[in-house]
């Protein structure tokens, strides 16, 4: 008999449609990190430094990128005979075929997946959100407790908690009550979404739930287990822990890797981050090139100057471009003269000569005014930019744009422009 | 591919001083991310040669190490894959290996058994790429017994550390000499060769039945007159690293564009281990021109025309001009480097000053780490 303690169960599907047009063609978890990660490779790493190798990815949404990246799991140690990574997309049955329509609903249509291994417990993860954490010092934690959930929680400012799932716990950890959203908090713990679930627990909530549209773990199966009576613990997290849903928090936490010392240091000997990472060869940093307070990945090749930027593996930077405060992906080429402030640049762009990104006055976007702020320039994965054009704040580009789409050689603060039918 | 590849990387060398002290040569850091080996795996690899044995003897550990997995060279497979060959005490056999042929020769069983009628045999330090398939294609042509791939003398190279030859108009080698101190010969041999499997096979055992151990001086110059041994011209980049002079000089050429395009972006890529490394960070006072920077490096000070390896740190005001500094040196505080290399897991001590004043200077201090 197969038998795992632990399995992971990692949730990979969401859209993460905050983040406008990096997410037009990749998943969330997809989405490139800290020059030469992806965010996903922050979960997946923690799996394996806890002891976890047995780890479902499910996905939906665009998930080509996801799986080239994950693969077979060579990166993370995951290529296993007996477990290892397994890539769960939604599939057709004899009746009753869906989408992942939740969270739990997806782990519901995986039940088979998880009873192959005899699992005692059940990790649940999303992989979008930074971090480092243990999930084996949370299983004992989970053990000590004799507890049925056990949800990961983390101290947020008191004015922020009503933005969060927040749990109100006795001296003992346990949870008393749960307020989603709420106007006014009673605790400032939030969930992080990560939970253990002891298998026989998860497994009665799942199916007592599967009739239960768009069936998610925060809405649905842990009220329906608190209500049950069942023993569920929160368990306190003061580590870093940083949800890029947005593109003002996903710049911010980039950007925090600067630090000479950030609190979020990927330089430490032991909890190493692993990632597929094609790129081999050393960057090349050219005679005339500046480079200050930024990180560069490798492979790259550097002519211009470079300021308090994150800069991928495979990128091009010629002579007498200036880029500033920005996050530039994987092989992009960035041409001379360019002048570019607090932008970020998907993968794969080609920016022409004299290009110049972030001027003007910081107009709020006229389209989608709650993604496209905090004064970015956002330039979707295989756009191309032609010469000598200007682009303002908060605007999008996605596509292969040519003069023409820039009236007078502009594209104003506020403005959108997405080709090829693009959904933004 | 119809063949089995050979990689001899048993080899220690004085001329490379301090740096073999450590490891082989086929285990020497090149270029920032790689190791010596890692061409002429990737190439076997690249080649689709599917079985492949590492011949190794000196200083092995460091290589074996950088060989414990086989996947990143894609040999992880069923059929065939990555054989790490050392030599071992057996009922007939008591010896290290005592040159390259009786080093072939102690594993002849591997040989005996592979079912691929070439072999191709090549060294573990030189850094080129080659599709061997070409080289195949041309030996079978000229209906060759042994083929010699080789290259011109380049000006400024001394022919002494290389076999020389002279071939005549069908490109048979007529005269081959093994590191002469003078010769008129403007060809060297690269150290790669093709041959029948079963012909190494004889002329290996022939060789141990006389005592003989050497490839190139019991073999193929002996050889050279009743066996067809044609050269193979190639004219892209090739260099060997076996001496401290040419080590150097290899590193440095990879701060030419030409250099890095050729193996860094042009088809077919150069493998090597995985070693999870963030990408390389540049702090307030960093200022670098001119240089190759690897991964998991962190710069605070200036480095001019230089190499940086893996996880290198960089203190404060430091100085580097003109120097190789290989994986997880620590180098404090207003150090001043010109003209050195710095040996691995070296940790250089605030206010150091090292400069190679007649050539380059190996820089080995020992000094314990204190932990950050």
């Amino acid at each position: 008999m197969r038998k795992k303690e632990m399995i992971a169960m990692l949730l990979a599907g969401g859209q993460g449609s905050r983040l406008g047009v990096l997410t037009a063609k990749v998943a969330k978890p997809a989405v490139a990190f800290g020059g030469k990660y992806r965010i996903i490779d922050f979960p997946l790493s923690n799996c394996i430094n806890s002891g976890i190798d047995t780890v479902g990815v499910l996905t939906q949404y665009q998930p080509l990128r996801l799986n080239t990246h994950i693969g077979i799991g060579i990166p993370w140690d995951l290529d296993r005979n007996i477990g290892g990574v397994t890539i769960l997309p939604p599939y057709e049955k004899s009746a009753n075929s869906e989408w992942y329509t939740g969270t739990a609903n997806a782990i519901y249509q995986n039940l088979d997946y998880m009873e192959t291994f005899n699992p005692d417990y059940v990790l649940i993860l999303s992989g979008d959100h930074i971090y480092k954490m243990d999930y084996e010092v949370m299983l004992d934690y989970h053990k000590e407790n004799k507890a049925d959930v056990t949800i990961a929680a983390m101290p947020v400012p008191k004015e922020e908690a009503s933005r969060f799932g927040i749990v109100v716990t006795d001296d003992g950890g346990k949870i008393t009550e749960f307020q989603e959203k709420p106007p006014e908090p009673k605790s400032n713990l939030a969930s992080m979404g990560i939970y253990i679930f002891s298998w026989p627990a998860l497994r009665e909530a799942l199916v007592a739930l599967k009739d239960e549209p768009g069936c998610d773990f925060g809405k649905h199966i842990i009220p329906y287990c608190h209500e049950k009576g069942e023993r569920l613990f929160a368990y306190e997290y003061n580590g870093y822990w940083k949800d890029v849903g947005t593109l003002g928090s996903y710049w911010e936490a980039n950007m925090e890797l600067i630090d000479i010392i950030p609190e979020f240091n990927l330089y430490e000997e032991f909890w190493k981050i692993y990632t597929n990472s094609g790129i081999l060869p050393p960057q090349y940093i050219s005679g005339q090139s500046v480079i200050e307070r930024s990180i560069i990945g490798n492979g790259s090749e550097v002519y211009g100057h470079v300021h308090n930027c994150i800069i991928g593996s495979g990128v091009t930077i010629e002579e007498g471009a200036v880029i500033r405060d920005s996050i530039i992906m994987k092989d992009v080429r960035i041409g001379k003269g360019c002048v570019i402030d607090k932008s970020i640049v998907a993968e794969s762009c080609k920016i022409g000569n004299n290009v110049t990104l972030g001027i003007g006055s910081d107009v709020p976007n006229k389209q989608k005014p709650a993604i496209y702020s905090f004064g970015l320039v956002t330039i979707g994965e295989n756009s191309v930019i032609p010469n000598d054009v200007q682009i303002g704040k908060n605007t999008a580009i996605s596509g292969v744009t040519t003069k023409e789409d820039y009236p007078d050689g502009v594209l104003e603060s506020g403005e959108t422009l997405i080709k090829a039918g693009e959904v933004a | 591919m119809r063949a089995v590849g050979l990689i001899l990387a048993g080899g220690n060398s004085n001329k490379m001083r301090e740096l073999t002290h450590r490891r082989a040569v086929a285990a020497m850091p090149v270029a920032g991310s790689y190791r010596a080996i890692d061409f002429a795996l990737s190439n076997m690899s690249n080649s689709h040669v599917q079985k492949v044995a590492v011949l190794t003897q000196y200083n092995a550990r460091s290589l074996n190490e950088h060989l414990n997995s086989s996947k990143w060279w894609d040999f992880g497979r069923k059929q065939g894959g990555l054989y790490v060959f050392t030599p071992t005490i057996t009922m007939d056999n008591g010896y290290w290996y005592r040159g390259t042929a009786d080093a072939i020769y102690q594993n002849l069983d591997f040989l005996r058994r592979c079912h691929e009628p070439y072999v191709v045999l090549t060294s573990g330090d030189a850094v080129y790429k080659l599709d061997y398939n070409k080289v195949l294609e041309y030996h079978i042509a000229k209906k060759a017994d042994i083929t010699v791939v080789c290259r011109e003398l380049a000006d400024d190279e001394n022919p002494s550390r290389f076999g020389t030859i002279k071939m005549n108009d069908t490109m048979r080698i007529e005269e081959f000499e093994e590191k002469p101190m003078v010769t008129n010969a403007t060809t060297i041999s690269t150290g790669i060769y093709i041959i029948r499997r079963r012909l190494l096979i004889d002329l290996v055992e022939h060789c141990a039945e006389e005592e003989r151990h050497d490839f190139v001086t019991d073999i193929l110059i002996r050889y050279k007159n009743l066996k067809k041994i044609y050269g193979y011209k190639i004219k892209d980049y090739w260099s060997n690293i076996s001496t401290v002079d040419a080590y150097y000089k290899t590193n440095m050429d990879f701060l030419k564009p030409e250099v890095r395009e050729y193996f860094f972006k042009k088809h077919p890529e150069i493998y090597s281990k995985v070693s999870d490394l963030p990408p390389a960070k540049y702090n307030p006072g960093a200022t670098v021109k001119n240089s190759l920077v690897a991964s998991g490096c962190i710069i605070n000070g200036t480095v001019e025309n230089s190499v940086i390896f893996k996880k290198v740190f960089v203190g404060n005001n430091c100085v580097i001009k003109n120097s190789i500094i290989l994986n997880d040196v620590y180098l404090g505080d207003n150090t001043y480097i010109e003209n050195c290399i710095v040996e691995s897991r070296d940790t250089i001590r605030a206010n150091t000053r090292h400069v190679g004043e007649n050539g380059v200077k190996v820089v080995v201090e020992k000094n314990e780490r204190y932990a950050l």
